[in-house]
């Protein structure tokens, strides 16, 4: 498989990054490089195993459903770009 | 000897003799780090938190009830939330962020008394094996080359040279391919990548979250088993954390490895290695044999496939984990031109924050989680995944107690030297460490010669799960038998 311009620009919209469209070329070079390397796994006879999803079998914990935490507003904002009156604030996202 | 150059078991002693102070110890490493800038490994002192820590731990210490680390000096590596101290796992993206919260591993030494010295650098995001990826600036090497600079290696590369250079008595590291335990490799140090789950991941700034585990870095092997034991907790807030007692990790350095299996892989004998390296393995196994081990053959058979699989996994949880850095709750946030929506705010607010490899990544692991790429890629990763951790399980029920193979494919390199290099190539410096993430195992580098061109070389112990005692057992055995004591000329 390889990565064309058009697939790079549709990667980089993905992962909202911002990539100008002289850059694309040689994004989608590295990209394919990087994926020429995975190709290997290939080689692997993968039949019948399962992924793996975690080192250990273990149950994900499960704690008592009691509130721990909250009524920090002021913490919660204080590392915003931009807060106001109480609120994340954002560029307009309705029109 | 000026105190900042104390191991942490002998500045435990002399403390709790009344020796010394830790006020006076805080002050002697303060100001190495302070005089210590061309080495780039302090990125945010915090001498006012330090004093305070230190003030408060000889007051503990007075009262008799002291634990190891009270009024140990160390350092943080930056990938760790400290509150109200800037934490910004050298990236532009979080420029100003300071948490309102303490990372589970800080509070854990603070608890047990230890004093902060400020932040480390690192490759950003822990993205990198050579530092050079930091917002900051690469760290320097204490090591040096003639006159060339050397990388400290990466991502812990701050942490490295810190303890390398005595800046600290040691410093926290993180490790997701082998960001610990390549850095103390390049530096002559000691690094301990603990077994997946044995320290919490709450409040350390997430790469790669099955991959990711805290560690010590430090001088010697018994620093590490005592840094660990204060490191490690079982802890509610880290779904992942193990409930499995904290052992006395000190206390398992017997000293004696008789009859101990210890296992040579023979897929760690890559093509290319230098002939040093091999050298020096061969000389660790035979130290470990006349310490009454038995050197056994083993086969690991699908090492080789351990780097691919990672870098589609580690991309893939990274490319997750770091849709957070968005603009809006915490960091930096691009300047907008008139009429840019949400859209091209998340845009322009990742191109200017991010560095080249961490979008790189960040893209490969989108790649491999869209649509129509999900089982070809990242399936399939975590199958040979699976298959390389199997090939683990096995050896060990046959009886292998640890493995040891290289640490490092080579020495430390010049900074600049991967420059223009293909990406992969920088990645191989993690073909001996990233099978322990992959299997969730405990890792362990630890010094055991110097090359020809004098620089330091480590090898790497691999243990059971959980089994760190036992691993820092055999470790400062080959600690002994190796005998390192060369020490960086300073020249910073």
């Amino acid at each position: 498989m390889s990565i064309t311009e058009a697939e790079a620009r549709k990667v980089a919209h993905l992962a909202r990054i911002a990539v100008a469209d002289e850059a694309l070329p040689a994004l989608a070079a590295e990209l394919n490089g990087i994926l020429q390397f995975m190709e290997q796994l290939n080689e692997v006879d993968v039949e019948g195993v399962e992924p793996m999803t975690g080192v250990e079998k273990m149950r994900l914990k499960r704690r008592e459903d009691v509130v721990t935490d909250g009524d920090r507003q002021e913490a919660i904002l204080r590392n915003a770009p931009d807060a106001r009156e109480g609120f994340f604030a954002v560029p307009k996202v309705v029109e | 000897m000026s105190l900042n150059r104390l191991t942490i078991a002998e500045a435990r002693d002399r403390l709790r003799a009344r020796e010394i102070t830790a006020t006076e110890l805080t002050d002697a490493c303060l100001s190495a780090a302070e005089g210590a800038g061309a080495l780039n490994a302090f990125v945010h002192h915090t001498p006012e938190i330090a004093r305070e820590q230190a003030a408060a731990a000889d007051q503990r210490l007075a009262s008799g009830d002291a634990p190891a680390m009270c009024g140990i000096p160390v350092g943080v590596k930056d990938l760790f939330c400290t509150k109200g101290v800037p934490s910004q796992a050298a990236s532009r993206i979080l420029e100003g962020f300071r948490p309102e919260y303490e990372s589970t591993v800080t509070q854990n030494l603070f608890d047990a008394g230890a004093v902060m010295l400020g932040k480390l650098n690192m490759d950003e995001f822990a993205m990198g094996s050579s530092n050079e990826t930091s917002v900051y600036g690469n760290a320097v090497n204490p090591w040096k080359l003639d006159d060339r600079q050397l990388t400290p290696g990466g991502s812990s590369g701050g942490s490295a040279a810190a303890v390398a250079a005595d800046l600290c008595l040691a410093a926290t590291g993180t490790d997701t391919g082998g960001s610990i335990r390549q850095p103390a490799a390049f530096t002559g140090t000691v690094g301990l990548k603990p077994t997946y789950g044995r320290v919490s991941r709450w409040g350390t700034i997430a790469f790669a979250s099955s991959l990711d585990q805290a560690g010590p870095m430090t001088k010697t092997v018994r620093d590490a088993a005592i840094m660990l034991g204060a490191m490690a907790s079982v802890d509610p807030k880290d779904s992942t954390s193990a409930d499995r007692p904290v052992e006395d990790y000190e206390a398992a350095l017997t000293g004696d490895i008789r009859g101990k299996r210890i296992g040579i892989p023979r897929e760690y004998r890559m093509d290319g290695m230098p002939a040093e390296i091999d050298a020096l393995w061969k000389q660790g196994a035979e130290m470990l044999r006349d310490a009454g081990a038995e050197i056994v053959d083993i086969s690991l058979p699908h090492t080789k496939y351990a780097l691919p699989a990672y870098y589609v996994i580690a991309p893939a949880e990274a490319s997750s984990n770091l849709a957070r850095y968005d603009g809006v709750r915490y960091g930096r946030r691009a300047r907008l031109s008139q009429g840019d929506g949400i859209t091209e705010m998340y845009e322009k607010t990742r191109a200017e924050g991010f560095g080249h490899e961490v979008q790189r990544r960040v893209m490969i692991g989108t790649y491999v989680l869209s649509a129509g790429f999900y089982d070809a890629y990242y399936n399939r990763a975590r199958k040979v995944r699976a298959l390389i951790k199997r090939d683990f399980d096995q050896v060990f029920a046959q009886g292998i107690d640890t493995i040891l193979t290289p640490a490092t494919p080579s020495a430390a390199f010049p900074l600049g030297a991967m420059t223009d290099a293909d990406p992969v190539q920088m990645y191989l410096n993690d073909v001996f460490t990233v099978t322990v993430n992959l299997a969730g195992l405990p890792g362990l580098a630890v010094p055991v010669g110097l090359d020809a061109q004098g620089l330091p070389l480590g090898l790497q112990l691999i243990g059971r799960p959980w089994d760190e005692g036992n691993l820092l057992n055999h470790g400062a055995v080959l600690e002994q038998a190796a005998g390192f004591v060369a020490k960086p000329e300073r020249w910073w």
